[in-house]
């Protein structure tokens, strides 16, 4: 049950021969609160290769979604550089960074941040159009999204129609319809419960592994962790351990030893009105 | 971002909060429909006033009695110096006068059977129907003999002949005014309100010399309908009729004129003068209420930014520029403030049908009015909307995404 480190905590190149997507470089994040300062990242190295599956742990306040931020061109580093695709992004305008989160990124959020009362064709459908795609090719491509995570059958319904689980699938297919090189996830999971934790991350390995997308994802959870294949973790706004995971989990084979619930409703309201723990916990199951 | 788009996503947003969106348009919607209402009701006033002139000619010159003492018009009818010779010495010395008609003027009851009604009473000689080009629809007019024998005869405003005798045949048939009878001759045509909004028709009219003898029981007159043979002269008797009636009445100072005289000229000037007075009022009343309108739309765009801030965040996360967001919001504005307005004119529109229906004032519509209402309501979206725009694009992504 426990993560077996293949390389030190030093190790931060990329791994198994990929083409660099994103090199940190030195990088520090400090927050200005009045007369204090936050030091969220305290000189941050890192490189990131297309195709790789990196889960990034921590502690909380040790600087896991400051990271993602700047990953994501959603915040710029106040020290260091970030080379995004051989681009060095913390020289960019916001209205190129707004460009690149439209292109390269794809976001998936732990409250899932759809926008609600709209269909979830329409959700996904939100960035092709700030891409300029024609109405016809937004909703195609809208609808191949669905289709990708399964829910093609659930593209008229409102997010408060769905369960968390489905809503988070739609999260991922908005993160994924304009074709981006990478699929940044702050905790995804952390709303769900552990059968359908297991479901979203099955969706991601096979987009990773099938389609050869690039994922981070930031958990709290080893159980989630061990779906990726790289981890990194955090302490104190610096990398402490970088590593790739051993006996790396398939979500698609775990899935069939997880317990159904009989009463799917009871998942699905507790999935989207609290972060309810599912029924079974993870360290029953294995 | 293409505009149906931004066009679509504001009106969905707007059609979320129906209710508060219509609250909002409200005072759009009443400024715009005010105004609209307004003009419609101005721009007919103007065209009676129009009609007024041109009835009366280009032409006519009007000598009235009254005095200008301290600056102030006193006694406007009651000067008694203005008379029938004084006309005559007009028609005599200035040649540019073609004709004129002196006026008396009183109210008294006029009974037939047991019908009675208390129309004016004009006095006056035959000219005077025809400087004012006013026929008869029935009879004919009383003729100069009559008026120098001072004959009891009478032509009725159509107004009274309804009021006296309804659908009776009023001409050879004899009506009281006080004790003394009074053969009617005539029935005038109709001629409705007058720019004031009087009845025009609500008027009896005879010889002057029965009229200030017999019923108003004075010596004087109170006006002279005159009539220039050309309009240019209309303009140039006035300084010599003035000066021929100071000579008479003995005069030195103007300032202590016991007359008036005006042409048609002036009336228009003085017309023009009340629509720049109304539609300055009318400006005011409506920047009022616009503002107060665009300040209800800013509010609500405030709510609503704030309300939507996560919204902003996820647009900004999949790729929204600040431009997007400050569009997206300015056309939400400008959509509330444009429908404002629309249906601001059509209420105005319904508005000066109704008031043209039920009060019997006289609308005109006016094309102008529309489409400055229109851009002005645009206007108003854009000047009110640019705030909370600005506001919700100057946000922070990582913050809105985290609003709760
Ligand atoms: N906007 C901000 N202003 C000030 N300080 C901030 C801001 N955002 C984050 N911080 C601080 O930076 C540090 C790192 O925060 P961050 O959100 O990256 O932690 P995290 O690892 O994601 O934690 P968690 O697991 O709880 O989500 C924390 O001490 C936090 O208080
Ligand atoms: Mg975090």
């Amino acid at each position: 049950m426990s993560i077996e480190a293949k390389s030190g905590p030093t190790a931060n190149t990329a791994s198994g021969g990929h083409a660099e997507l994103i090199r940190l470089e030195n990088v520090h994040k400090i927050y200005h609160l009045g007369e204090v300062q936050v030091h969220a990242l305290r000189g941050v190295s890192l490189q990131i290769g297309r195709g790789e599956f990196v889960a990034v742990m921590g502690a909380s306040g040790s600087g896991k979604s400051t990271l993602m931020n700047i990953l994501g061109c959603l915040d710029r580093p106040t020290r260091g550089s970030y080379f995004l695709d051989g681009t060095d992004v913390s020289q960019l305008s916001k209205v190129e960074l707004a460009r690149i989160r439209n292109q390269k990124i794809g976001f998936v959020f732990q409250q899932f941040n759809l926008l609600p009362r709209t269909s979830a064709l329409e959700n996904v459908e939100l960035p092709t159009i700030y891409a300029g795609l024609s109405p016809a090719e937004r909703h195609s491509r809208a609808l191949a999204a669905l289709e990708r995570v399964g829910l093609a059958d659930r593209a008229h319904h409102f997010p408060s129609q769905l369960s968390g689980g489905q809503q988070q699938r739609v999260a991922i297919a908005r993160a994924l319809v304009n074709r981006p090189s990478i699929l940044l996830a702050d905790e995804p999971t952390g709303n769900l419960d552990s059968r359908t934790s297991v479901e979203i991350m099955d969706i991601l390995q096979h987009l990773n592994e099938e389609e050869g997308l690039t994922v981070v994802l930031v958990t709290h959870e080893h159980d989630i962790a061990q779906y990726a294949k790289r981890v990194l973790e955090f302490r104190d706004g610096r990398i402490r351990k970088d590593y790739q995971v051993s006996d790396r989990w398939v979500a698609r084979e775990v899935l069939p030893t997880l317990p159904v619930l009989d009463d799917l409703e009871t998942v699905e309201l507790g999935a989207q009105d609290a972060p309810a723990p599912g029924p079974v916990s993870s360290s029953e199951v294995w | 971002m293409d505009f149906m788009n931004t066009l679509r996503i504001a009106l969905r947003a707007l059609s979320r909060n129906k209710l508060r969106s219509a609250l909002t348009m409200l005072g759009i919607i009443i400024g715009v429909g005010a105004v609209i209402a307004t003009v419609s009701i101005g721009q007919g006033a103007e065209y009676l006033i129009q009609q007024g002139i041109e009835s009366l000619g280009t032409n006519a010159v009007f000598i009235a009695a009254g005095s200008n003492r301290a600056g102030a018009r006193t006694g406007f009818w009651g000067v008694r110096t203005l008379t029938v010779e004084d006309m005559e010495a007009i028609l005599r010395e200035v040649p540019l006068i073609r004709s004129a008609a002196p006026v008396v003027f009183t109210r008294a009851q006029v009974v037939y059977q047991n019908q009675n009604w208390r129309p004016r009473i004009e006095g006056t000689t035959p000219e005077y129907f025809q400087i004012r080009r006013w026929g008869v629809q029935a009879g004919g007019i009383f003729s100069e003999d009559e008026v120098r024998s001072a004959a009891n005869v009478c032509v009725l405003g159509v107004t009274v002949a309804r009021m006296l005798f309804g659908n009776q045949d009023p001409i050879g048939q004899t009506i009281r005014i006080g004790e003394i009878p009074f053969r009617v001759v005539g029935v005038l045509e109709a001629k409705g309100q007058s720019a004031m909004g009087e009845d025009q028709d609500d008027r009896l009219i005879a010889p002057y010399t029965t009229v200030q003898r017999k019923i108003a029981g004075i010596t004087w007159i109170h006006y002279i309908n005159a009539s220039a043979i050309t309009k240019d002269a209309a303009q140039a008797a006035v300084p010599q009729i003035e000066a021929l009636l100071r000579e008479r009445h003995r005069i030195r100072n103007p300032e202590d004129d016991d007359f008036f005289v005006s042409t048609q000229s002036d009336v228009a000037e003085m017309a023009t003068q009340t629509e720049r007075v109304m539609n300055l009022l009318l400006g005011s009343i409506a920047s009022v209420s616009l503002i107060v309108g665009g300040i209800g739309i800013m509010n609500i765009m405030l709510v609503s930014v704030t309300e939507r801030t996560r919204e902003i965040g996820v647009r900004m996360a999949v790729g929204a520029t600040e431009a997007d967001v400050r569009r997206q919001f300015l056309v939400e504005a400008v959509t509330m403030s444009m429908a404002g307005g629309v249906i601001g004119i059509a209420s105005g529109l319904v508005g000066s049908w109704a008031i043209a229906k039920f009060l019997g004032w006289p609308t005109l519509i006016s094309a102008t009015a529309i489409v400055i209402a229109t851009v002005v309501a645009a206007g108003i979206g854009i000047l009110f909307g640019i705030y909370p725009a600005w506001k919700a694009a100057q946000l922070d992504p990582i913050e809105a995404l985290r609003y709760e």
